[in-house]
């Protein structure tokens, strides 16, 4: 097998997948170069007030800690929640994925606004049962508001992997004498690591991203600074300074990741064909199962409808659905096409990172993620600036806001398509290779279609996270350009919830029909 | 060079020619262009109004005052706006200071107060709203109630203040407490309240929500707030007033408007900032969202009880320019 491997790597990748990948790369890092020309603009001493200000040290341990928060918020709900979708009996299991997978339609603020709305002696709570909690705000609040609705992140990763697995090495593991706990964390656990890898990824750059929810749940971390330098106190300089701090921090957490993910091998060497997936029977459990879906289902989507829908009531008056329709042409307008080319740029990248392992794809792979890796706000700023000056003729057009879109997304549809590479053999495409295939035509006509699922699956998410995303609109949308999200964000921002009600719930309609549709298209194949 | 490829080539300059004649009127079609501070919501009704009386096309780009002002900076002179409407001064003037843009003519500046336009005349106001005290009036008494800022800081307040350091309309009224007292005096109060550990909050409207929340009892801010949520819904168990009269808390904050160097369309600007001065216009903003008009009768405020000349401290002229030192000092106490 070593030989094999080696054999493997030696070999170059061909150019048609290497060239996009390299364009991706170049396209993130030229702006980002430019960020930080821009910070060397202070000059000596600014530069040590602003590097050695006790602030960042609290910034960066606050950002630090809401992202462990958030990670094991969202691992309590995924793992259950994809373990019985995929390997149980459990009735009615689609209704289940969809409760993994819906809240990937709320927006973090609305997440915020609901849960914000519940406690305090004029909330939700107090109005209807008397009983008045203090609102959920500060640490608890941020990891809260965050948690609940990029968990479905790690659910998608974690569900494809279970659900992709082969089998028999769970059964040879059992035969060998292994408990069945023994056999989760020998034989499962690690075959799920490269799952967790990237939905955790995908999550953790969320949370290192997220100024909408952690501004309103008052806790502050770089994303949040960054933003309060760039759009209420015009520092461009100190704002860049906090980007390039978050740079480090976030790619340490990619050269954390790689490591781990490094020695990674799932797919079989042997022939053969893959054995079925035994599924559990759970009897009683179903019931605390079922308690347990139904709370999550609660607290991550009803309770942020529920609350959409009461804006509605609280002043009528200021409902006006008319405006609603323009802000939703804006808003596909932009994320479709973002969509498209976000899922047709990671998959070279995927495959290159997957298939040729060698430092320079290492490199280009990890530099997908640096454009989301970088606060939208800095990536935004990054882009208007550089158009202007050396691209004038896409400065404020949309198609570079649906260019900066893809990119930046571009990192959540990687992973499903690298899950899912992961798991197809490259013997296929040798054997397609040997019967006379150029390497592109092996890549269609084998590796293709055993991706297809998983780049439908990464499309959407891009689809979904253009819908809701806002900084990039702040900054890059063209003249007139509105979507529901920016509509969403400026009327809440105000209180006028009455006026924010009909864009929140055409975003919300809109999003949940789509990940329904995605659903029911999975379950139909 | 055969026939053909003469033809080829005549019709080709004739396509040239064509493109040139489009792209010229493309270029005179372009409508008058605003990056405004101030939202949608209030602004469209506005501008449609303008677009039917006077058939100029109008685009607006929305964003953060402060946000827009610093685009506006980066984009200097190949800036697209004609026009840049800022929810503040702070703003208005962090554009100025670039000397980017124009003075704004006689007929506009006549009679409009002091404290709603610059004394360069490169902007004016279109409205003000005052800074107020929201309270709790099932938690404070009327009779307790603080007559000055310095109160606030009192013991008896500990942790039951709430203010919105990174928010504009703060940071303007620190700029006017600044003017009236110098930074040393400033930094003091802003420690003191620090000390007496008051609570940030990301904006005005959230101040007024955890007030109702019972998160804090007293909270620094603007008075048309109240008024919306009131509004909307009469019960909201929350009151305002304001400080004894002349006290700084009691600043007049203006929202405005200037026409930039930049711009092509001068004329058709002035025509937008003239339609914003009319009795209609300031009307509007009474009606709408509660501000205070900048001419004609002031005193009616949707029954707002708002006396601004006596209230308001007495402030020189650009009082309210140097947003950037109020930032320093913001920065250096770690509240921004």
């Amino acid at each position: 097998m070593a030989v094999w491997l080696k054999s493997w790597r030696e070999r170059r990748a061909p150019w048609m997948f290497v060239l996009p990948a390299a364009l991706v790369a170049l396209a993130t890092l030229v702006p980002l170069a430019y960020l930080i020309l821009q910070a060397l603009d202070a000059e000596g001493q600014a530069l040590r007030e602003i590097l050695w200000r006790r602030r960042n040290l609290i910034l960066f341990w606050n950002t630090l800690r809401l992202v462990v928060g958030v990670l094991l918020v969202a691992a309590v709900i995924a793992f259950p929640l994809a373990w019985l979708t995929a390997r149980t009996r459990l009735p009615w299991r689609w209704l289940v994925t969809m409760v993994g997978v819906l809240p990937l339609a709320i927006p973090g603020y609305v997440m915020a606004y609901a849960l914000l709305g519940l406690g305090g002696n004029y909330g939700a709570l107090a109005q209807w049962t008397g009983w008045a909690p203090p609102r959920l705000s500060g640490y608890w609040g941020a990891v809260f508001s965050i948690g609940l609705y990029t968990f479905p992140y790690l659910f998608l990763n974690l569900r494809t992997a279970l659900m992709g697995m082969d089998p028999a090495q769970e059964d040879a593991a059992r035969c060998l004498g292994a408990g069945s706990l023994e056999t989760f964390f020998r034989v499962t656990l690690p075959q799920l690591r490269p799952a967790i890898l990237a939905g955790s990824l995908i999550i953790g750059l969320y949370v290192l991203g997220d100024f909408g929810a952690v501004a309103l749940m008052r806790f502050e971390t770089f994303s949040q600074a960054i933003y309060t330098q760039y759009a209420l106190a015009y520092d461009a300089v100190y704002a860049s300074w906090l980007a390039l701090l978050l740079l480090v921090f976030t790619g340490a957490v990619l050269v954390m990741e790689a490591r781990l993910l490094r020695r990674t091998l799932l797919h079989k060497v042997g022939s053969g064909n893959r054995g079925k997936l035994g599924l559990l029977r759970l009897g009683w459990w179903a019931i605390p199962a079922w308690f347990f879906i139904g709370s999550v289902f609660l607290a991550s989507v009803l309770v942020p409808v529920a609350t959409i829908v009461s804006w509605l009531f609280q002043y009528p008056e200021g409902v006006r659905w008319v405006d609603a329709w323009s802000a939703l042409r804006g808003s596909l307008t932009a994320s479709v096409p973002a969509a498209f080319i976000a899922g047709a740029l990671a998959l070279p990248i995927a495959y290159l990172g997957v298939r040729y392992p060698t430092r320079s794809t290492r490199v280009l792979e990890r530099s997908a993620y640096l454009a989301y890796a970088t606060p939208p706000l800095a990536l935004a700023l990054a882009f208007t600036l550089f158009t202007y000056r050396f691209l004038p003729g896409i400065y404020q057009t949309l198609p570079l806001l649906i260019g900066v879109c893809a990119l930046r997304y571009m990192a959540e549809s990687v992973g499903p398509i690298r899950s899912a590479l992961y798991q197809a053999s490259p013997r296929m495409e040798e054997a397609a290779r040997t019967l006379g295939c150029t390497p592109l035509a092996a890549f269609f006509r084998v590796i293709f279609p055993l991706v297809v699922k998983g780049l439908g699956v990464g499309t959407a998410l891009v689809f979904l996270s253009v819908m809701k995303e806002l900084p990039l609109t702040f900054l890059l949308s063209p003249l007139g350009f509105e979507t529901l999200a920016l509509n969403v964000w400026n009327f809440a921002n105000e209180a006028m919830y009455a006026e924010a009600a009909p864009y929140a719930l055409m975003l919300l309609v809109i999003s949940l029909l789509f990940v329904g549709l995605l659903l029911f298209r999975e379950r139909s194949t | 060079m055969n026939s053909r490829n003469l033809f080829s080539a005549g019709r080709f300059l004739g396509l040239v020619f064509l493109f040139s004649l489009f792209l010229q009127s493309a270029l005179e079609a372009r409508p008058l262009t605003i990056y405004s501070g101030r939202s949608n919501a209030l602004i469209d009704p506005l501008v449609r109004q303008f677009q039917e009386e006077t058939g100029i096309d109008v685009v607006v780009r929305y964003g953060g005052s402060a946000q827009l002002a610093l685009a506006l900076r980066q984009e200097g002179v190949r800036t697209r706006a004609d026009l840049f409407w800022a929810q503040d001064s702070g703003a208005l003037s962090a554009v100025d200071s670039r000397g980017l843009f124009a003075t704004l003519p006689e007929e506009i500046l006549d009679g409009l107060d002091n404290a709603f336009r610059n004394s360069a005349g490169t902007w004016v106001g279109t409205s003000a709203r005052a800074r107020v005290l929201a309270y709790a009036p099932d938690r404070v008494e009327e009779a307790e109630l603080p007559a000055t800022l310095d109160d606030l800081a009192a013991e008896r307040w500990r942790g039951r203040v709430g203010w919105a350091p990174t928010n504009g309309s703060f940071q303007t009224f620190l700029t006017a407490l600044r003017s009236l007292r110098g930074d040393e005096r400033t930094a003091a109060w802003l420690r003191a309240m620090r000390t007496n550990r008051a609570q940030s909050y990301p904006n005005n409207s959230a101040l007024v929500q955890a007030i109702a929340a019972g998160e804090i009892d007293l909270a620094l801010t603007n008075h048309y707030y109240l008024l919306r949520f009131k509004q909307r819904d009469p019960q909201f168990p929350v009151a305002q007033t304001s400080f004894a009269d002349g006290d700084p808390g009691n600043l007049l904050i203006v929202s405005g408007i200037g026409v930039m160097e930049a711009s092509s369309r001068k004329a058709d600007a002035h025509r937008f900032v003239e339609f914003l001065l009319s009795e209609a216009s300031q009307q509007y903003f009474v009606a709408q969202t509660f501000e205070v008009p900048v001419r004609g009768d002031q005193s009616d405020t949707a029954g707002h009880d708002w006396q601004a000349a006596e209230r308001g401290p007495e402030l020189g002229r650009d009082a309210l320019e140097d947003l950037e030192g109020t930032l320093t000092i913001l920065r250096r106490l770690d509240l921004l």
